[in-house]
Order: structure tokens, then C-alpha cells, then sequence
């Protein structure tokens, strides 16, 4: 692998994209994200990119819409605030099917809230946001690392399934420095390769290929038959991601475990950390840690409820969201409790540690 | 080792914290460095979470640091009494006339100003810190910060360069 560099995940994630082929890049600033857009500001014209510095949030998710439309990989990034406004640029993307990235620096909220980290925009990102029958493919990374090799993953998957892709970070991961290590740029070829990919359905396809022809790139189907027979087909793709897309990592998993902590991004840093020390003192907890949010893996979480399991314990950065999902997994077999932190405050390993011997 | 490093903006506190960093891995070690961030109030402090460590590293919020290395007295007042039994406290006594009143640390007050002065510049104060934290606690190799020092400033700033390593260097002497 390549050096390992020390780097905020803000820019971590904007270095990945442009070696992922990202090209264009249109966006608004908006703390605690600004480092994102910074980076593309400053490098995006050294790979002979296009990097827009919108009017507004909504600009920007409608020129990514366009983008996309051409075929191209497109991204755009803000943090919740400036989210919100994009939701209905974001319907219109998953309506259309097409390939985008969204990075969201969640902060504290809601309104404009404040610019700590916080994980509350987790319903907005998994449970829709934007209007009508859409699923967005939604990444949660946990570390700077993560954040980077989770930019890269997302244009591949938006690429795969031609559907927008979120990727849910936060304030503390977007600020944070931890060392990074990066895939090469993609060469020529492979960025020739990628454009092709979406020869089939691209507004604009290459006039040098045999057969191309342009294409009508829409969410407005105003026959409710037709309609109706498209938003069957995005159940259908949506069904697939479901069963192909499931990511998670198990943290200290074994049969032995009295208590198993679902958590996510930055709020299962700190788990960890509680996870440890009590290992150290002779008590078993292990840890499911969702990477995809959605589809959310239930079935992970569903397995590891074994009979020794005393009780579930979810922790996030909020007043209680993913907790919905951690309890239709559990379907009632266990009780599912609960530690959230609000207004851009962390919860502290020591607290992590006392509701998991609350639970004991 | 847990640290925070902190001061007044433009004293260099997320510096210290961020070539120790890149020193610690460096070395291969894990390191990571969270900054606070966002409206700190005019006078106060602004302050970084730095950990350095064999093994990986789960939460990187500093809440009982190994090491508090702070350049006012908010930064004293702020986390002196947090710094773990055992610990130590490096302290700018140019600017933190208060003493903590503590048994249970190591503790060393430097006039870290008036050493950045007489080298040349104040801009090298935080190297004087970085000094005295190496030298008392072995974290990271001189060297290593010499050479990152040198691949970032040689050619840049070949002065600043050499006061940056005078100043590291009168860090250590302090410290032992």
C-alpha cells in the first residue's frame, strides 16, 4: 500500500473522491464540512476537474443532476442543514436513477442547531427525506480511514445500481486527523471505462461509439401506469441492494458475550473504548457496528441474540433513531435499551461503560 | 499516551498536537488528533485531543490526559485538575502566573516566551513545548521531528527551520 498520511477526514474523503475519478464537484460551505470543499477548491483543477461553488445548496444537488445525468461521477457534500435543502434535488436523483455522492458532516440539530458532531440525521438518511418511494444507499465510516475507502466504495456502488449514495459522517470524523493510506488514481482507461459503463442510459453518450444515441433523462411520468411500473422496478433494485449491500463489523463477538452494543459511526469509537476496558475487568460485550444504515443489517444483529445475551444496548448521537431498527432485528426476544448524547455532546467511555453495567 | 495540547488561538497548541502526531506514526505508531472547533470564546482556549499509542484507538476525545501541555493560564484552569494521577503538566510560566497547585503530577513551568524571544522568533514557542515533552517522557525521537521538520521546512524557510530545531532542542535540556 501507499504512504500513510496524516489528514482530516474532510479532506480524506475529497483526496478519495478524486482518485475514485471524481471530476466534478459542486457544492456550498457550510461548517463542519468547509474542509471538503476547501480541498476540491484547491485540487480539483489540478486533475482537470470542474469544482462550482454554488449560489445554494439547491444549485448544487441540481447540478449534480445534470451531471450524473451525463454519466459522469459527480459528488456533492454538506452537513445537515444544508442536507435538508437538498432532499428534493435527492428524490429527483433516485426517481431518475441516477449514480450520485452525498456526503453529509452531520452536526448538531435540528434547524441550524450547532456545528458539533452529532448523528441525528439518521432517520432523514435511512427512512427518506426527499418524497416518494426512494431508498438511498447510506455508509456510515467510523474512522478517517473508513471515511476515505467508504467515498471510493460509494461512487462504486452508485455506479453499480445507479442510485444515489449518502455517506453519513459527522463533525468529529470530518475534523479529526488519523493516518490515511489511498488507492492510486484511477489511469485513463479505467476513467474511459468508467464513462462507458453508462453509455446504455446517459443523456449524451460518446459520438465516437457505434450506435449511440442520446437519451431522456426524467422523474415525470404522468401516465399512472407507467409510473406505477417504474417505481415497481426501483422496488426491485432496492430489493437487490438489500440482499447484496448488508456491511458490518463485529467487535469483540463471541459466545460468551452478556451484552451486545449496536452503535455507529463516531458514537462506536466510544463504545469501543467501553468494550475494552470491561474486557479487562472479566466481562463480555460485543459489539455489532452497522456500515451500511441502509440496507441495514438485521440479519447480523438478528444472529448474535443468543440465549447468554442479557440485553441489548444501543448507543447514538441522538434521542433515539437507529434504536428502531436495532428492535425490529431484536423482535422482541431481548429488551433494547438505550444511550443517546444531543445538542453536539459526546457521550464519555465512562458512561458508555456505566449503562452497559446497568444492563448486566 | 493521552494528550492536550492548548492556549490561545495562534499560539501553536494544535501544532504541538499535530507533529507529535505525525512523528508517532511516523515511528508506526496509531495516533490521532481531534481538534475543539467552532465559536471559542475571544480569550479563551483552543485545544487538541492527542493520542499516541502501540494499540488502536477507539475514542479520540481526551477527557484524563497523560500530558497537559499548556501555553496560558485558561488552559491551566480549564483541564490542570483533569491530567491522570501520575501525570504531568508543561506549562508556559510566561503566561500562566497561577500555579497548580497539585502533588500528584509531575509538574514543570517553563518561560516558554521569553525562550521563543530569545531565539528569535515567538513563533518557535510551541517547539520549546514539544521539546520538554519529549524530553521528559521519550514519546517520539528527536529525529523524527527533525527530519518531518526538514522535508517541510527546508527549502521553504531555512531560517525558521533552524529556530524550530534550537528551540526543540532548549526544550529537552529543560526537561531533564
Amino acid at each position: 500500500m501507499a504512504e500513510k498520511v496524516l489528514m482530516k477526514g474532510n479532506e480524506a474523503s475529497a483526496e478519495a473522491a478524486l482518485r475514485a475519478g471524481c471530476r466534478l464537484y459542486f457544492a456550498y460551505p457550510i461548517t463542519p464540512q468547509s474542509e471538503l470543499i476547501e480541498y476540491m477548491a484547491k485540487m480539483m483543477p489540478k486533475v482537470n476537474g470542474t469544482f462550482v461553488q454554488s449560489e445554494s445548496e439547491v444549485a448544487a444537488i441540481n447540478m449534480v443532476y445534470g451531471a450524473a445525468g451525463c454519466g459522469k461521477r459527480v459528488m456533492t457534500s454538506s452537513s445537515s442543514p444544508g442536507i435538508s435543502l437538498k432532499m428534493e434535488g435527492i428524490s429527483y436523483l433516485a426517481g431518475a436513477n441516477l449514480p450520485a455522492v452525498i456526503v453529509n458532516v452531520q452536526r448538531g440539530g435540528p434547524g441550524l442547531g450547532d456545528i458539533q458532531p452529532a448523528q441525528g440525521d439518521y432517520f432523514q438518511a435511512t427512512k427518506g427525506g426527499g418524497h416518494g418511494d426512494y431508498r438511498l444507499i447510506v455508509l456510515a465510516p467510523s474512522t478517517v480511514q473508513e471515511f476515505a475507502d467508504m467515498t471510493e466504495l460509494a461512487f462504486d456502488l452508485a455506479d453499480k445500481y445507479c442510485n444515489p449514495v449518502m455517506i453519513l459522517s459527522d463533525g468529529l470524523l470530518g475534523q479529526m486527523m488519523e493516518p490515511v493510506e489511498f488507492k492510486p488514481h484511477k489511469t485513463a482507461e479505467e476513467l474511459a471505462k468508467l464513462d462507458k459503463q453508462h453509455f446504455d442510459w446517459c443523456i449524451h453518450p460518446n459520438e465516437d461509439e457505434p450506435n449511440h444515441h442520446h437519451h431522456e433523462i426524467n422523474s415525470l411520468e404522468i401516465d399512472p401506469l407507467v409510473l406505477e411500473q417504474h417505481v415497481i422496478k426501483l422496488g426491485q433494485k432496492f430489493d437487490k441492494i438489500t440482499a447484496n449491500e448488508q456491511r458490518h463489523e463485529e467487535y469483540n463477538i463471541s459466545d460468551e458475550n452478556e451484552v451486545l452494543v449496536v452503535s455507529f459511526g463516531t458514537a462506536a469509537r466510544i463504545a469501543k473504548s467501553a468494550i475494552d476496558e470491561l474486557k479487562e475487568e472479566g466481562i463480555s460485550v460485543g459489539m455489532i457496528r452497522p456500515m451500511t444504515v441502509w440496507p441495514y443489517p438485521y440479519d447480523a444483529i438478528s444472529n448474535r441474540i443468543t440465549d447468554k445475551i442479557k440485553k441489548v444496548v444501543v448507543m447514538e448521537l441522538n434521542l433515539g433513531q437507529m434504536i428502531e431498527d436495532v428492535k425490529l432485528a431484536v423482535n422482541g426476544r431481548k429488551s433494547v435499551e438505550f444511550l443517546g448524547k444531543v445538542g453536539g455532546i459526546l457521550f464519555t467511555p465512562a458512561e458508555a461503560k456505566a449503562k452497559i453495567m446497568e444492563n448486566i | 499516551m493521552k494528550l492536550i495540547c492548548s492556549g490561545f488561538g495562534g499560539q501553536g497548541a494544535l501544532t504541538i498536537g499535530k507533529f507529535l502526531a505525525k512523528a508517532g506514526m511516523a515511528e508506526g505508531k496509531e495516533v490521532s488528533w481531534l481538534p475543539s472547533y467552532g465559536p471559542e470564546m475571544r480569550g479563551g482556549t483552543a485545544n487538541v485531543s492527542t493520542i499516541i499509542t502501540e494499540t488502536p484507538i477507539a475514542s479520540p476525545l481526551v477527557t484524563y490526559p497523560d500530558i497537559l501541555v499548556a501555553l496560558n493560564q485558561p488552559s491551566v484552569d480549564k483541564f490542570g485538575q483533569d491530567i491522570k494521577k501520575g501525570g504531568l503538566l508543561i506549562a508556559n510560566s510566561d503566561m500562566c502566573p497561577n500555579e497548580l497547585k497539585r502533588d500528584d503530577i509531575d509538574i514543570i513551568y517553563a518561560p516558554m516566551t521569553k525562550i521563543a524571544n530569545e531565539i528569535g522568533s515567538i513563533k518557535v514557542l510551541n517547539m520549546v513545548a514539544i521539546g520538554i515533552v519529549i524530553g521528559k517522557t521519550n514519546l517520539v525521537k528527536y529525529e523524527t521531528l527533525e527530519n518531518d521538520l526538514t522535508a517541510f521546512l527546508a527549502k521553504k524557510n531555512p531560517q525558521l527551520l533552524e529556530a524550530n530545531l534550537i528551540a526543540i532542542k532548549k526544550g529537552m535540556a529543560l526537561a531533564k
